[in-house]
């Protein structure tokens, strides 16, 4: 229940349209500090969008996104924020953020929520090593004085770089592809390049980690190392998650909280129990519209 | 190189490859039948007359058409990789022997043969078209850290000894050609090459208006010069910096473009500004250009026969080889300043973040990066160098006029950039030694004449001969003579990334 008593980011009434289709249609949720929290819902349910939406790639249409990366998001706070017409501040309980004001990149940067892609998208002609240490861009850019310092030598960013590639040696091995540092990405195979991405993403020491469907196309054994890493990264870093997924095994298994999402709609939200037997998402998952149909469906899920 | 084949080819004289190679040989009739087959000659009353030449369009097709079929046969196409390769082994070769001829001191051949050693063991390291699967392709790769180690060292050094050796072996007289037609003029390109790499190869934003660059820097120096009598080294930075400032007005527009709006956008943006330089008469004379533009100086002494000019302040006979060898170094430490900016720029996190914007943008900006940011660094540093080689160019010079920064001009550095493999300094240094070293050698090749006789002229055919070399460097080396990819960064050894997956950028 931490969703309901500490929220970490809150969307509300977020709608997106593209011309004359509504992707996502008024849709709040709440996303709980230290929650693993899925988005599910059929092919075309408007989840992606959502998530660019939260990652700045799409600017919604309406609606706001209050992300209180420290504290508790205060609806006063977030209230004033908004009348404010600023895009962050430091409030009383900690930093405030209104994602749907800011650019993408500053969202990865200051908000600090990064994401995967639904097709992967790897820096696939640099090494493995290589990717990680782009994704430490911004704090190794200040070490190297905006270049300035680094071109000729001075100040700390050789130490700092090397503290870069420390950490990207921590998580290579925490996803066993230490010995593949020096490889292309693109040569990896696939499952491993989604862990890459995955940890690629940490790099960048996210609040909130946003992962489009992250065990497609995964086997079994590939499918249940992907969940230990991602209990590890909640748990040992303390890093939210917010995932698509489309295997139901994996969201009942690891999410705290999970959001049905039909037609950009909400249908349902609530923890694994209770949405699994919410006669309303298995009749979205079947595609069965009757009342009487739902009941039957509903008999022999449950039965 | 099978791989690098369209799908669908079937070897030769197989059906399929047959109707291919129809196609090709309509397509080249097509193209050259108003070249070839139509021909406007004035007749006896001086009234033009249109003749037609229809075998020849047929010869060209038929040519077309068995040049294709041929190129199924794999031994044939690594025959002809190796005959490429040969022929630009060849034309080095033959320089280095006609050289030598020239009853050379001792360390005239020493210098001659550090440069050929260093020529052809980089050559043969990368560019030479070993298949994977070739057993020497291993030894290749090893080469390569030994070429790194050993040859560009050596070849530095004999580039520093260049100009004194050629003066030392050839006389005042006799050098000049071969330190200013060759050492200077491939050096500008090298610059100009290297410079245009950061923005071409490195971030991967095609830019088909680089020489607007050139033109700033060099209308920099010589307005600068002539109407505040500023001095080269004040007009130098002030000119990259005028360039770099060009260069972020130019990212600014085109941020959001890509590929093709992007090339033609930059195309553009070139011209505009020749045609304001034609145009704008009262500051830049329009055609006519400026001229008695201040010569470079040695520190504030001039190379003149005057009594504080460097020839007397030196005591040496004056000789205007002087200011060419001065001018030599100076566009070698130029260019050198280029290279160590790039080299230590791409382990630096801005670099990386180029190369990852010319891999994947998205990607780039979920990461944080300020794509806009880097974006505008790359035209701005890249405008800077372009800004630094035109007030080189002008200074050179002592006169400029527009007719020097037309889109030919583009065209070459580009062509430079590409033939070298995008984001290869090393690639880029010899493409453009290629290139323009290439045609001059052309001019005086004895060797042609001994195979097509002595009437033949090859100053006439060279660009024909250099056209037809980069057809078949598109053909079998289409990634540049260096494909490969050398990592910023690496854990336990650095393994070269195969060219086939990195990125070309998006534009
Ligand atoms: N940029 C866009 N322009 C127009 N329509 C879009 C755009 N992005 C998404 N859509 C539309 O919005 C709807 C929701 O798409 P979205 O990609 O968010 O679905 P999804 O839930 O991620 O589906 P999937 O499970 O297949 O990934 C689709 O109908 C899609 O066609
Ligand atoms: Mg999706």
């Amino acid at each position: 229940m931490r969703w309901r008593t500490d929220p970490l980011l809150c969307a509300e009434h977020l709608t997106m349209r593209f011309g004359g289709l509504t992707a996502v249609s008024d849709l709040s949720f709440v996303v709980g500090r230290g929650d693993i929290t899925a988005l599910i819902g059929p092919n075309g349910a408007g989840k992606t969008t959502v998530f660019n939406c939260i990652t700045g790639f799409y600017k919604p249409t309406e609606g706001r996104l209050a992300f209180a990366r420290q504290g508790i998001a205060d609806p006063d706070d977030v209230a004033t924020l908004t009348l404010s017409g600023r895009r962050s501040a430091r409030m009383r309980n900690g930093e405030l953020y209104l994602l749907e004001r800011m650019p993408d990149h500053e969202i990865a940067w200051r908000a600090r929520v990064a994401r995967t892609f639904q097709n992967i998208r790897l820096f696939s002609g640099m090494t493995v090593l290589e990717n990680l240490i782009v994704a430490q861009h911004n704090p190794l850019m200040l070490a190297s004085g905006m270049s300035l310092l680094g071109i000729i030598g001075v100040g700390p960013y050789r130490a700092r770089e090397r503290e870069a590639v420390q950490k990207a040696t921590y998580w290579l091995d925490r996803i066993g592809l230490i010995d593949r540092a020096d490889d292309p990405a693109g040569e990896l195979p696939y499952g491993a390049q989604r862990r890459l991405e995955i940890v690629r993403a940490m790099c960048t020491e996210p609040t909130l980690l946003c992962l489009d469907e992250p065990a497609a196309g995964l086997n079994p054994k590939e499918s249940s190392e992907l969940n230990a890493l991602l209990r590890m990264i909640r748990d040992e870093h303390g890093t939210s998650i917010l995932l698509i997924e489309h295997d139901m095994s994996v969201v009942m298994e690891i999410s705290d909280h999970v959001v049905v999402l039909d037609y950009g709609v909400k249908i349902s939200d609530g923890a694994p129990d209770e949405v699994r037997n919410d006669p309303k998402v298995i009749a979205a998952y079947l595609g069965v519209d009757d009342e009487a149909d739902v009941e039957s469906v509903v008999a022999e899920v449950t039965r | 190189m099978a791989a690098a084949k369209p799908d669908g080819v079937a070897g030769f004289l197989s059906a399929a490859s047959i109707r291919q190679s129809m196609l090709a040989a309509l397509v080249a009739a097509g193209l050259a039948f108003p070249i070839l087959a139509l021909r406007a000659e004035p007749d006896l009353d001086n009234h033009l007359v249109l003749i037609n030449r229809w075998p020849l369009l047929a010869w060209a097709a038929a040519i077309v058409f068995v040049g294709h079929q041929l190129a199924q046969i794999p031994q044939i196409g690594r025959a002809l990789k190796w005959l490429l390769f040969g022929v630009g082994v060849l034309m080095v070769g033959s320089l280095i022997v006609s050289a030598l001829r020239a009853d050379f001191p001792i360390y005239g051949r020493l210098l001659l043969a550090a440069l050929a050693l260093t020529t052809g063991g980089t050559a043969l390291a990368f560019a030479a078209p070993f298949d994977d699967a070739h057993p020497f392709a291993a030894r290749q790769r090893a080469l390569r850290a030994i070429v790194a180690k050993v040859a560009i060292p050596l070849g530095l050094l004999a580039l520093f000894a260049f100009p004194l050796v050629m003066l030392a072996a050839l006389g005042p007289a006799g050098s000049l050609k071969w330190i200013n037609n060759y050492g200077v003029q491939i050096l500008i390109y090298v610059m100009l090459g290297w410079g245009l790499n950061i923005v071409v190869g490195l971030a991967g934003l095609l830019d088909l208006g680089y020489v607007a660059f050139y033109a700033v820097g060099a209308y920099a120096y010589a307005l600068l010069s002539t109407t505040f009598g500023l001095s080269f080294w004040i007009c130098l930075p002030l000119a990259g910096v005028l360039a770099a400032f060009w260069g972020v007005i130019l990212g600014f527009p085109v941020l959001r473009l890509r590929g093709d709006y992007l090339a033609i956008v930059t195309l553009a943006f070139g011209e505009i500004i020749r045609i304001v330089l034609i145009n704008w008469t009262d500051v830049t004379n329009g055609n006519a250009g400026l001229s008695s533009i201040p010569r470079i100086t040695f520190f504030g002494a001039p190379f003149t026969a005057s009594d504080n000019g460097f020839a007397a302040m030196f005591g040496l006979e004056f000789s205007p080889i002087h200011r060419t060898i001065f001018l030599f170094y100076l566009i070698l430490c130029l260019a050198l300043l280029t290279n160590v900016v790039t080299l230590r720029l791409r382990r630096l996190p801005i670099g990386r973040a180029w190369e990852a914007l010319r891999e994947d943008e998205i990607a780039c900006r979920s990461l944080g990066i300020n794509t806009t940011n880097t974006k505008l660094t790359a035209f701005a540093l890249g405008a800077m160098f372009g800004g630094f080689a035109g007030s080189f160019f002008a200074v050179r010079q002592g006169f400029v006029n527009p007719d020097s920064f037309t889109f030919m001009e583009s065209a070459t550095i580009l062509a430079i950039v590409v033939l070298g493999g995008m984001g290869s300094q090393v690639g880029v240094a010899f493409a453009a030694a290629a290139m323009i070293g290439g045609t001059e050698i052309l001019r005086e090749l004895d060797l042609l004449k001994a195979i097509f006789g002595p009437d033949f002229d090859p100053a006439q055919y060279r660009m024909l001969i250099f056209g037809f070399a980069m057809v078949a460097m598109m053909i079998w080396k289409p990634r540049g003579l260096v494909s490969t990819r050398s990592p910023s960064i690496f854990l336990k050894e650095r393994k070269a990334v195969a060219g086939a997956l990195v990125g070309e950028g998006h534009g």
